[in-house]
């Protein structure tokens, strides 16, 4: 019962979702359209859970003191403060004006885009460690590394200025994009679309069980 | 720079604050900084929680529920119709309601049932689809009339002998086989069935080759996205200590 109910509704599911897609009727596409809406209430639900034990987490912290502590205060204080702004009125999410889009432009974007642009350091130092052009696969790393970098700025066009028009640097990154490039991609992406079919057929027969996790 | 307003300008200084105290973080991790990320935490949840309520959850569920509750109460219109309407309406809630069972451990297996719906229809979408667009769509792709890239090359070399110029269709040419080439050696490098040797390791050499230079035409573009976003967050940074220049005629 615990573990071959959920069993089953995955293969019903699955299955069902897996066939409808060769059924061109109207019946079906409703299904379709409604058993992906489900899915989207359900993951809300979801989330619910999430925002529960988060909340969960960082009030244990506050009840036994634990270190850094206070932290977890700024935390619940910022949760609650946003949940209840936006909560307040449909128009709070939809008014640039308002309290809730303030938050969202002045604090949310901004802290955001600053953690993004920290990687950039980080991938420099990365970069440091992995393109030491000790190998032929490092060197070609480097050197299409470099290329598509020196391509996207006015600096590379610059230095290539005396080669003729559509050999200089931004002209080889766009090649090494459109070419070699695609090449890589297409190679991954057919490995994950045969990774992502063998694995939700797995799922599907339920061969491959460790969603259900652990205990009874 | 035009006059801002001062909630305008206090605004400004709360990012720049925030954008500061990240930074931080490159000197060693600081109060600062964890003030940030635990503030950015619990506002980026709560924004969510509100976003997906007021364009998801109430336009999916709350109001066809509601709708559909108001129907039944309604005179005229067919009784198990309505019925119908209503359970299809209540289910998914119901459904998601299980989730919370996760909550209580000896009732905790009961939120399997909503995981496995969820995973059954997701796997069942992404079979034909990720077969349809990841796989034939490529493969379909990649494929070319090796006839219209000869006479586009053979044309190009014409073009160049008698005028001197126009390189591109033989690059294009040449790129398709690169495309071709490179993506039928790129697989053979991921088929692990078979030792690496004679004509399949020859190919996965040339595989991993094509792999490292579209790996790193990926890195380079990723640092470039990197490099722009810090670009960004400097320039605010510049904008903000002009605006309070500006502000306060300094």
């Amino acid at each position: 019962m615990r573990r071959e109910v959920p069993l089953v509704i995955v293969f019903i599911c699955g299955a069902f979702m897996a066939l409808q897609y060769f059924v061109p009727h109207n019946i079906s596409a409703v299904i379709y359209q409604n058993a992906l809406n489900w899915t989207i209430i359900i993951g809300i639900f979801t989330l619910a859970v999430g925002i529960g034990s988060l909340v969960n987490l960082h009030y244990d912290k506050i009840s036994r003191r634990k270190e850094k502590w206070p932290y977890s205060l700024v935390t619940i204080g910022a949760l609650v403060f946003m949940t209840v702004l936006g909560l307040s009125s449909p128009e709070a999410v939809q008014d640039p004006r308002g309290l809730f889009m303030k938050m969202y432009f002045y604090v949310l974007s901004p802290v955001q885009a600053t953690m993004f642009s920290l990687l950039a350091f980080f991938i420099a130092s990365a970069a440091y460690r992995a393109f030491r052009a000790k190998t032929v696969l490092a060197t070609l790393l480097l050197a299409s590394a470099v290329i598509v970098m020196l391509g996207r700025i006015p600096v590379g066009d610059a230095l290539t200025a005396w080669m003729p028009e559509g050999t200089r640097i931004s002209d080889l990154a766009r090649y090494i994009l459109d070419y070699p490039n695609t090449a890589a991609k297409r190679a991954i992406y057919i490995g994950v679309g045969l990774g992502v079919a063998a694995t939700s057929l797995k799922i599907i027969l339920g061969v491959e069980r460790t969603w259900l996790g652990g205990g009874k | 720079m035009e006059q801002i307003s001062l909630g305008t300008l206090i605004w400004m200084t709360v990012a720049a604050f925030l954008t500061l105290s990240i930074f931080s973080f490159l000197y060693r991790d600081n109060p600062f900084y964890r003030f940030a990320e635990h503030l950015i935490v619990g506002i980026s949840a709560g924004y969510w929680i509100a976003i997906l309520y007021h364009t998801s959850l109430t336009d999916l569920w709350i109001e066809p529920l509601v709708d559909s509750v108001s129907a039944f109460g309604a005179a005229g219109g067919s009784i198990p119709a309505k019925i119908g309407i209503l359970l299809a309406n209540l289910t998914p809630g119901v459904i998601g309601c299980l989730m919370f069972t996760r909550f209580f451990k000896s009732k905790a297996w009961i939120s399997r049932w909503p995981i496995a719906y969820y995973l059954g229809i997701s796997a069942g979408v992404a079979l034909p689809l990720y077969i349809q667009s990841f796989v034939i769509r490529q493969v379909a792709a990649n494929m070319f009339n090796p006839v219209i890239i000869y006479n586009t090359i053979v044309s190009d070399l014409s073009t160049l002998y008698y005028y001197g110029n126009s390189m591109m269709g033989i690059w294009t040419g040449i790129g398709d086989i690169i495309i071709l080439l490179g993506c039928v050696c790129g697989l053979a490098y991921f088929y692990f069935s078979a030792e690496h040797t004679g004509v399949l390791g020859a190919a996965a050499k040339i595989g991993i080759w094509t792999l490292m230079i579209g790996f790193g035409a990926t890195f380079g573009y990723t640092v470039m996205a990197r490099i722009s976003l810090l670009i960004g967050r400097f320039n605010f940074l510049i904008d903000w200590v002009s605006a309070l220049g500006n502000y306060f005629n300094l």
